[in-house]
């Protein structure tokens, strides 16, 4: 019953996405305000009904409904219930429900936080956030209905796959959602755009919070599937340039262009068309990954088991939503010259670097994910493109990316910058920066390049942040107090973009330091001995069985020294799962200050010792803190919006407060 | 055909033990980083898309079992994966080898950073009477 | 517009339209297809195993350059398609007196017993790998695998996955190619 309300109520969310869609349209031709004032409740209404529908799935898979298919495909009485829970959307049809939810959400969202956005804005926005909806719901309904009964039904479900009752992996999907689907709302704003023909800064300015939330989000989702992948892959690495991970960073590295386009737009009313495209491009590839992971056209570990036919469905859907985008863009996009000048080593100018860089980046990443599919498509000939080739070429256009992030915030806005104050203020983090290479050339015996850049590159960045705060609350002149006073006086979007870029230099020394400084010992302990991985000593204490709700295992106890002192006590497992049949290690992990103790239990030796292999990563969770501190910098920028912003732009411009003023959509 | 494949991927699912741990490395330390950095670049065949140095796979267990032998024997990196491609074709390598189908992918990079820096340049030489008020 | 802009503005559309074109061909197709053979074309991989018993000895790569055309199935007693294909190589060996040699990879003898008893043994000679180096050297990724090998040793045909009475024809016909020459 419950499910059939969760199916009737998908429908209803249908129907409502279609008025949605149809009534403000008609409205819009009309002038009939009547019409168009439908969007708001509508999507309101939409959100309601998915919630149901969704609500409805989550208890048929608390209360193990069997007869209902995927419940009975995913699911299994013995799984503990948060796993039950989370098991709604680890399969295709669940998590294409979450999916068209969270797109609801983002409607409702719009049309309950904007109130003060112009109501044609808001409309058509709602409107197109509907067809996006109109479109999944239908697929949704029509080739993966999750409310499918399985009749007789079963008295027991086929469990879940192991590796993904895990808390790191069961909330991964719905914060990567809220990314992916969050962009969404930056494609509405963009069509609206192009449909109304006004592309302005305070449409950057309305823009702006929505990018930072699914940024934010998206930043998260990334990290926690990268996070999941370190500790239960086993053997620790977090990022592998696997074809889905790709497809999850490609709309995050739109989404950072955005971020800085959207700057550059609100701030000098240029780069309209450019940001425009991106703000496109970003949910398109969002979408497109969607389609990758469900559609056989790349094989992944985190591949959906994959159907043609619903991959040839959401193609469709994807040529029709990001054909019909582009082309309005191509239409619409520039038919006269015009725009602002730049000076190259203007603040604008560094944006727009910034921008290219992370756009070839894209590029870069899009045609390596792709070109072993299209390579085999068009001339049968298989290639292999994995880590190596994306470590190459995304290694070169990052290095000269940071660098830019540091000087940029140093640059005025509107004029070319005054070189010699620029290096005055730069002398500090470049000296700082080489100081930092050299102590871990001399004193960690570093010697790969890559890895002194990174050291050398994050040192940059965070010592470029902390002078550009001190330079903005001019610190050394006055009191400590009056320091502080102007410091938590700076506006929010200053904060957040300490706290991000700041973040950055955290992951990236995080990543690097791991890399470079990682200890790794593979042996065949005896309990007992102990064997010396970096500055610590690793002591096999005892290897027992355990028993954990729906598996048995093997765990090792390994004490960890330094010097005298106990610093750690790591269990890793070996896990049996009996229902699907699996085996799975659990790795033994010890977050440390300075780093992780890694410990991983293999097979015994038949001679009374055990195959191990220990790691020391040294500053590995700086990786997660930097992500962390990403994410807290696009949420504290976010909340900026209610600050005026009009003092931040040119004290020549009119007050453009009456957005309604018609400006055609001209060049850059 | 790509049923079969997975088919047969599950079929060597019963030797999969978790043998990411060999028994024996090589004594020489330049040696064995030398053939672990070959073995981040040869796919493990069996799995979706990882290096046989991440794998668990038995088979990747021989794979390693196999570059570390080579490399032992003086075998340089490229004869290694030379040897491999003779076997298995250029698909086993992560590192798409630079022979005409992959020009356009090795170029890529360089080739959107000319043309974004093209149009960059453009943006920054327009002179408009408008001075963006 | 100046036809630069226009190509310009133009050009995401085209890149998801080729992108369209390209996924639509692969999926239609049915998606991934496992590459062919490195193989074909070359003469076979130097290999030298010890036997299964004394009926059956060990395989080596001069056993198949000795004039005639031979197959060679890499086998594993723990495979269900290697066993599913045994009547099949059976009617191959017994009916159309094709010589079929096997490369057991990783096998014991005493399981591969149990499945000979059970499904009988089709094959003339039987090289047991058991530190997979052969089935390396012959580019396998999985079992079972089936070559067709003339009679100089060069690599002709592989069949991929376990031949059911429908795949007979073809391999008779590469095998009666073969012999011509």
């Amino acid at each position: 019953m419950i499910a059939e309300i969760g199916h009737f109520s998908l429908w209803l969310a249908l129907a409502v996405a279609v008025c949605q869609f149809l009534l403000p349209a008609i409205g819009f031709r009309r002038d009939d305000d009547r019409l168009r004032a439908v969007a708001v409740p509508a999507a309101q209404a939409q959100l309601l009904l998915a919630l149901v529908s969704f609500g409805a799935l989550v208890w048929c898979f608390w209360a193990s409904d069997f007869s209902v298919r995927i419940v009975a495909a995913n699911s299994h009485t013995l799984k503990p219930t948060l796993y039950k829970i989370t098991g709604v959307w680890a399969n295709h049809e669940g998590s294409m429900l979450l999916w068209v939810t969270i797109l609801a959400l983002s409607g409702w969202a719009v049309a309950t936080f904007e109130r003060s956005l112009s109501e044609r804005l808001r409309t058509r926005v709602l409107g197109v956030q509907a067809l996006i909806a109109i479109g999944f719901y239908l697929f949704l309904l029509v080739s993966s209905n999750p409310f499918e009964r399985l009749l007789p039904a079963p008295s027991e479900g086929n469990g879940l796959n192991p590796l993904l009752q895990d808390p790191g992996l069961a909330f991964h999907p719905p914060m990567l959602y809220l990314g992916y689907v969050g962009l969404s709302v930056t494609f509405s704003f963009a069509v609206a755009a192009l449909v109304e023909n006004n592309v302005t800064p305070d449409w950057a300015r309305r823009m702006r919070p929505w990018v930072l939330a699914a940024w934010a989000a998206l930043t998260g989702g990334l990290a926690l599937g990268s996070w999941w992948a370190y500790y239960e892959l086993g053997w620790g690495g977090w990022w592998f340039w696997d074809p889905v991970e790709n497809a999850a960073l490609m709309p995050w590295l739109a989404a950072t262009a955005l971020l800085h386009s959207t700057l550059v737009l609100e701030k000098r009313d240029a780069l309209r068309n450019w940001t425009v495209l991106l703000a496109v491009l970003a949910f398109s590839l969002s979408m497109i990954g969607t389609f990758v992971v469900r559609s056989g056209l790349l094989t992944s570990v985190h591949s959906f088991a994959v159907d043609p036919e619903r991959g040839l469905f959401i193609l469709g859907l994807l040529a029709l939503y990001i054909g019909g985008a582009l082309t309005l863009y191509a239409w619409r996009a520039g038919t006269v010259e015009a725009g602002a000048t730049f000076a190259a080593t203007s603040r604008e100018g560094a944006l727009v670097i910034n921008n290219l860089l992370l756009a070839t980046i894209l590029g870069t990443v899009f045609l390596g994910t792709l070109y072993p599919m299209a390579l085999e498509a068009v001339s049968g000939e298989k290639i292999s493109v994995g880590a190596p080739y994306f470590n190459a070429t995304f290694r070169p256009l990052m290095a000269p990316l940071v660098v830019l992030m540091a000087v940029g915030p140093f640059l005025p806005w509107r004029k070319a910058a005054g070189g010699r104050r620029t290096a005055r203020r730069l002398a500090m983090p470049l000296l700082l920066a080489v100081l930092a290479v050299l102590t871990v050339y001399a004193f960690a015996d570093t010697r790969g390049a890559w890895a002194l850049i990174g050291i050398g590159l994050a040192a940059w960045l965070a010592a470029s942040v902390f002078a550009d705060i001190a330079r903005q609350c001019r610190l050394g002149r006055g009191t400590l107090r009056l320091f502080w006073g102007r410091l938590i006086r700076q506006p929010r979007a200053m904060f957040g973009m300490w706290l991000a870029h700041l973040g950055v230099a955290v992951a990236i020394f995080g990543a690097t330091a791991s890399g470079a400084w990682e200890r790794e010992v593979m042996t065949t302990l005896e309990p007992g001995l102990p064997v010396m991985v970096g500055p610590y000593a690793f002591t096999l204490t005892e290897v027992m069985p355990v028993a954990g709700k729906n598996f048995t295992a093997i765990q090792g106890r390994f004490d960890v020294r330094q010097g005298e002192k106990l610093v750690a006590t790591v269990k890793p497992q070996s896990r049996t799962y009996t229902s699907p049949p699996m085996e799975t290690t659990e790795a033994g992990i010890a977050p440390l200050w300075g780093g992780d103790i890694y410990a991983v239990l293999g097979k015994p030796d038949g001679r009374g010792g055990w195959q191990v292999r220990l790691h020391w990563k040294p500053f590995m969770p700086w990786v997660w803190y930097g992500a962390a501190l990403m994410m807290l910098g696009g949420v504290v920028s976010m909340l900026d919006r209610r600050r005026s912003r009009v003092a931040l732009l040119q004290p020549h411009r009119p007050a453009v407060a009456e957005a309604e003023q018609k400006i055609p959509l001209a060049a850059e | 055909m790509r049923r079969l494949a997975l088919f047969l991927g599950l079929l060597l699912w019963p030797a999969v033990a978790l043998a990411a741990f060999d028994a024996e490395t090589l004594p020489d330390p330049r040696q064995e980083e030398m053939a672990r950095a070959i073995m981040t670049e040869v796919r493990c065949l069996v799995c979706q898309g990882e290096s046989i140095a991440e794998s668990n796979a038995d088979y990747a267990a021989d794979l390693r079992r196999l570059v570390r032998e080579r490399v032992a024997a003086g075998d340089s990196p490229e004869n290694v994966k030379a040897y491999l491609v003779s076997r298995y074709g250029d698909w086993v390598l992560l590192k798409p080898p630079v022979k005409p189908e992959t020009y356009v992918l090795w170029a890529a990079p360089a080739l959107f950073l000319g043309l974004g820096l093209l149009l960059v340049w453009r943006i920054f030489r327009r002179r408009s009477p408008k001075e963006g008020a | 517009m100046s036809l630069g802009r226009k190509l310009l503005v133009g050009l995401p559309v085209l890149v998801l339209l080729a992108l369209v074109a390209v996924s639509f061909v692969y999926l239609g197709r049915g998606g991934s297809s496992v590459a062919p053979s490195a193989l074909i074309g070359q003469s076979a991989p130097q290999f030298d195993l010890a036997g299964y018993d004394a009926e059956h000895p060990g395989l080596s790569d001069v056993d198949l350059r000795q004039g005639s055309v031979t197959l060679v199935n890499v086998f594993g007693s723990w495979c269900v398609p290697c066993i599913a294909e045994l009547p099949q190589l059976r009617a191959l060996a017994e009916e159309h007196g094709v010589t079929i040699h096997a490369i057991a990879w990783k096998d014991k003898p005493e399981k591969m017993a149990q499945v000979f008893a059970e499904h009988g043994n089709p094959f003339r000679r039987i090289g047991m790998d058991n530190d997979g180096r052969a089935a390396i050297a012959w580019g396998i990724s999985g079992v079972p695998e089936t070559f067709v090998v003339a009679g100089d040793g060069t690599v002709l045909y592989r069949h991929l996955g376990d031949i059911r009475p429908e795949h007979i024809p073809v391999l008779l016909s590469v095998i009666a190619e073969a012999q011509k020459q």
